[in-house]
């Protein structure tokens, strides 16, 4: 389908950066609740983000009450925006956001400069690559993220290597495996540094390694080869050594959000997120720029993305209609690391601090028990018993907080920490 | 003209069989780049023979990339005049050239009081060096010029001249221009041996033999081993001393504007907080010696260090991701001259052990070869007006081909490399034969997510063209 040239065709009301399934479903949302002209700028030859190449279900239980293949799903959601009036430009990178709602967009024809009234970032998240993990040994090729094989395979045919070994245990690190099979790739071995697999039902997930050997407790030294890889060095749960011959090293989960407008821009950035800082309606610090998806924090499936990308466009609809609150309000909120490793939303406007998202979002950096707790200048105002694990969402009701805050004056901090041991 | 095919078989066959060149240049290192450029514009007929499928594969691979003063060599070594005749050819060439030039300047600061007490002495070395605008600055006005400076900050030295390049393009036109004046490239092209006979050099090469009158080893890390070789024996020994870094984030970029450089050692340079022309902020090298002169592996203990260093020096690194990280390995030899030997009776000059300051160095080092080997009266003819091929632009400051009409689709979405830019790499006489080459030659990869989002698409593009291809077709539907 061809869409109007972005330049032409009248102001642009709301632009998408990026055309995942948050970025989709903001965009339908938005023109369900009657904006005018909505676009979504998606710097991939097609739009769909990372489902395009999960050859593999599970997708679309919440959107289409069905189980799809990643493909098809990001086919579908595609169609559906379109049907819904969204104009999807792919081929458009932007590559600067300014203040206020300017985009500098880089094209097949060069570059453009648009200007929204809204701008939604939905850009999702990527694995850490080889450099940011900082392994040691020689500079080989063969190490790969997860996404970049899963490109290789679904979406070019083409495969990298044939005995690589899988680092990492989350989620991402099965559909690793099930992208392996399906190239006729044999993976060796899946290392995971921690004592057990980092990925929910285990054991449900177990018959899927298929002869893949698990290594828990072991760790990634070295990577060794010339020119290509030809094997690791690996430390065990009892620290002893050894090598493993492999010709490819998968380099799976380690999630990061692709925040690099934010970075590069004047938007500001939580470190414990790696994403931008927004408030409970996904504002950021610039008022006419939201953020939604994974690239709000690492990492949720698509369904969940994409709940979050339909809810950001209801938010968005009503700033246009006047309806949020200003966004100069606010108190934030601060995650105790280490055992804690970040909260999401990082504000919360006032007064209405118990409207706009359900639910805060937390992670644990490491297996506790005990008691979630959070603090201000007052003491405790809210507390929960808690057993939670690395990598599995914590969820804490806005309404719940809201109480406790009502009395809290801007600029204030609302800090959550881990009490291990305490019930 | 560049050859593809072997030269001359054992039967004596070939295209360039019976040819004899003016002059064998062996490596295509920034100091074999820069040799063959000079050497064709003073009209000699050039051959660059090269080992590595590409250019640049040694230790021009990975280094600071800073076009250095000489405030800081030795005086009166051959070095400093060397690197002098470097810089300010450099700039007189910059323009005509395209090359980049990033005059950002350099502290050398101090950071305790023993530190601050050897300042004086630095200065006083860089006026000796004719290096004069150097002077010395106080931990006030540093940390107005550099606010993102540690306040740990004792005082500094300025540099002012001291700036930064692009490390594979500015060697890359060099050769390039050789090559558009009549010099002929030979990749893949290991010289094993030879034989000097009646004014001719016969070299034994891994894809046939070269005829030439004189020859000029600029083998670098294998500078040493190519004397034994072919001349039976060497003056020097490589000991590659191997430099790690750290490449943080774009967005650390501006939080220093000059290269912040320590007070030096007797052994290195030490370790600099440095931009890049690309947009990065870097910290090292290391300098850790070994006996391997190809090992260019990182280890973690090594970049922690380097990220520690960088985060004592500018704080604001610590919330910074690191984007890349990367180890290059100096040829350095027994001493830190430079060893440019001549062996007249037999027409062959070696340019070797071209520790740390090759980079600078090359143009001026070629001219000093020059001189060397035309000290008998002039060898050649001098092109008159000859061809002045430009560099391509990979500086984010620069007119980059993503910015400019109809390049066709941004492949690399981080560092907004170009489907033409990579067709242009993947064509012609310096063709990319490897991943490493394609990154030197169009940065693709070489961004946050290395690979993560444009291997596929790098990887259909790339096909037919690497020696060793990054993928193979799984053929199952
Ligand atoms: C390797 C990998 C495998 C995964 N596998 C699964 C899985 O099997 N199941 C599951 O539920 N979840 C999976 N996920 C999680 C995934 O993030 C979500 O499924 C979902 O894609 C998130 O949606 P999103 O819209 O937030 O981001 P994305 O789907 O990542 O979409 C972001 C889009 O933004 C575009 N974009 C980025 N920057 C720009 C820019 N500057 N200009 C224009 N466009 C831009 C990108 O090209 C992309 O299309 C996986 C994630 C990764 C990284
Ligand atoms: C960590 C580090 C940081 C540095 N920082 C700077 C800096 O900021 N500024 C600066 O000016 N300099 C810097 N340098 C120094 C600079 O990089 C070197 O001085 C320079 O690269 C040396 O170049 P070369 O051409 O002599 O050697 P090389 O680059 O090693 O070139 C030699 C070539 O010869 C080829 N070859 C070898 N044997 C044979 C054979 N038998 N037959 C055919 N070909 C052969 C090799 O493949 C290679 O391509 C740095 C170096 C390092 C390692």
């Amino acid at each position: 389908m061809r869409e109007p040239a972005l330049n032409r065709g009248g102001a642009i009301d709301v632009a998408v950066i990026g055309g995942g399934p948050a970025g989709l479903a903001a965009a339908t949302e938005l023109k369900r609740a009657g904006i005018g002209r909505v676009v979504v700028l998606e710097r991939e030859q097609e739009a769909g983000g990372i489902p395009r190449h999960c050859g593999h279900p599970p997708f679309g239980m919440r959107e289409f009450g069905r189980v799809l293949r990643g493909p098809v799903y990001a086919a579908r959601l595609v169609a559906r925006a379109r049907r819904a009036g969204v104009e999807i430009h792919t081929g458009a990178s932007v590559v600067e956001a300014r203040p206020g709602g300017d985009l500098l967009l880089a094209v097949a024809r060069g570059v453009q400069e648009i200007s929204a009234r809204r701008v939604i970032c939905a850009t999702g998240v990527r694995e850490r690559p080889r450099s940011a993990r900082l392994i040691s040994g020689a500079r080989v090729a063969g190490v790969l993220n997860t996404g970049a094989l899963q490109s290789l395979v679904y979406l070019k045919r083409l495969r990298p290597f044939r005995r690589p070994v899988i680092v990492g245990s989350e989620l991402v690190a099965f559909s690793a495996i099930m992208t392996c099979r399906h190239a006729g790739i044999r993976p060796v071995a899946m290392i995971e540094p921690g004592p057990r697999v980092t990925a929910r039902w285990p054991s449900a997930l177990f018959p899927r390694l298929a002869g893949v050997r698990l290594m828990t407790g072991t760790r990634l030294l070295e990577i060794t080869g010339e020119g290509a890889v030809s094997g690791v060095v690996v430390e065990g749960p009892g620290g002893e050594r050894q090598r493993i011959a492999c010709d490819g090293v998968v380099l799976s989960g380690r999630f990061t959000p692709e925040s690099t407008l934010a970075r590069s821009g004047h938007l500001q950035v939580d470190p414990a997120t790696g994403g931008p800082v927004v408030d409970q309606w996904g504002r950021c610090s610039d008022a006419a720029y939201f953020a939604t998806g994974n690239l709000l924090r690492p990492v949720e499936t698509a369904g969940w993305s994409w709940r979050e990308g339909r809810q950001c466009g209801q938010h968005v609809a009503a700033d246009l209609a006047g309806n949020l609150p200003r966004e100069d309000a606010f108190l934030r909120l601060e995650a105790a690391g280490p055992a804690l490793k970040y909260v999401m939303p990082q504000r919360l406007s006032l007064p209405h601090a118990a409207a706009g998202m359900k639910d805060l979002q937390l992670r644990v950096g490491r297996e506790v028990r005990g008691a979630l707790v959070a603090v201000n200048e007052q003491g405790v105002v809210w507390r929960e018993k808690i057993h939670a694990r690395p990598e599995r969402r914590l969820l804490v009701p806005v309404g719940e907080i809201a109480a406790g805050v009502a009395a809290q004056p801007s600029g204030s901090r609302l800090v959550f920490e881990i009490r291990e041991g305490a019930g | 003209m560049t050859l593809q095919q072997p030269i001359q078989s054992a039967q004596g066959s070939g295209p360039a069989a019976g040819a004899t060149f003016d002059v064998a240049v062996i490596g295509a290192g920034v100091v074999g780049c820069a040799m063959a450029r000079r050497f064709a514009l003073e009209g000699a007929h050039v051959a660059v023979l090269e080992k590595a499928p590409d250019i640049l594969d040694g230790a021009s691979k990975a280094n600071s990339a800073i076009l250095h003063t000489g405030f800081d060599a030795p005086a009166g070594s051959l070095e400093l005049a060397c690197v002098q005749e470097g810089y300010r050819e450099y700039l007189e060439i910059r323009h005509d050239l395209g090359l980049v030039h990033e005059r950002s300047g350099a502290f050398v600061v101090a950071w305790d009081e023993a530190q601050l007490g050897a300042l004086e002495a630095i200065r006083a070395h860089a006026h000796a060096n004719g290096v004069t605008d150097v002077q010395i600055v106080t931990a006030r006005e540093l940390r107005t010029r550099e606010p993102n400076l540690s306040h740990a900050a004792l005082g500094a030295v300025e540099v002012p001249g001291e700036g930064i390049i692009d490390p594979w393009s500015a060697p890359q036109v060099y050769l390039e221009q050789a090559l558009a004046n009549g010099a002929s490239l030979l990749t893949g092209c290991e010289v094993t041996g030879g034989r000097f006979d009646a004014g001719v050099w016969h070299l034994q090469t891994t894809t046939g033999v070269l005829k030439a009158r004189h020859v000029i080893n600029c083998a670098g890390l294998y500078g040493d081993l190519v004397d034994q070789a072919v001349l039976g024996c060497a003056a020097f020994r490589i000991t590659p001393r191997k430099g790690q870094f750290v490449v943080f984030d774009k967005a650390a970029r501006d939080l220093v504007s000059a290269i912040i450089l320590p007070v030096p050692t007797e052994r290195t340079k030490g370790v600099v907080v440095f931009r890049t022309v690309f947009g990065n902020l870097a910290v090292g090298p290391t300098a850790e010696d070994q006996q391997s002169r190809s090992d260019a592996s990182t280890d973690e203990a090594a970049l922690r260090a380097l990220i520690a260093d960088g985060i004592a020096k500018v704080p604001a690194l610590e919330h910074m991701p690191v984007t890349a990280t990367y180890a290059g390995l100096r040829p350095a030899s027994e001493e830190k001259e430079y060893r440019i030997h001549t062996t007249p009776d037999r027409n062959w000059i070696t340019v070797g052990g071209i520790r740390s300051t090759g980079l600078s160095g090359a143009l001026g080092i070629a001219r000093h070869v020059y001189r060397l080997y035309s000290q008998d009266g002039p060898a050649h003819e001098r092109l008159e007006n000859p061809v002045v091929p430009k560099a391509r632009m990979l500086a984010e400051s620069g007119p980059r081909d993503w910015k400019c009409d109809d390049h066709g689709e941004i492949v690399c979405h981080c560092e907004l490399v170009t489907r033409r830019e990579i067709e242009a790499a993947l064509a012609g006489p310096l063709a990319a034969r490897s991943l490493a080459g394609l990154k030197r030659q169009t940065r693709v990869t070489m961004g946050r997510c290395q690979g993560f989002f444009c291997t596929a698409r790098l990887a259909e593009l790339s096909a037919g063209h690497f020696d060793r291809p990054l993928a193979e077709e799984t053929g199952d539907a």
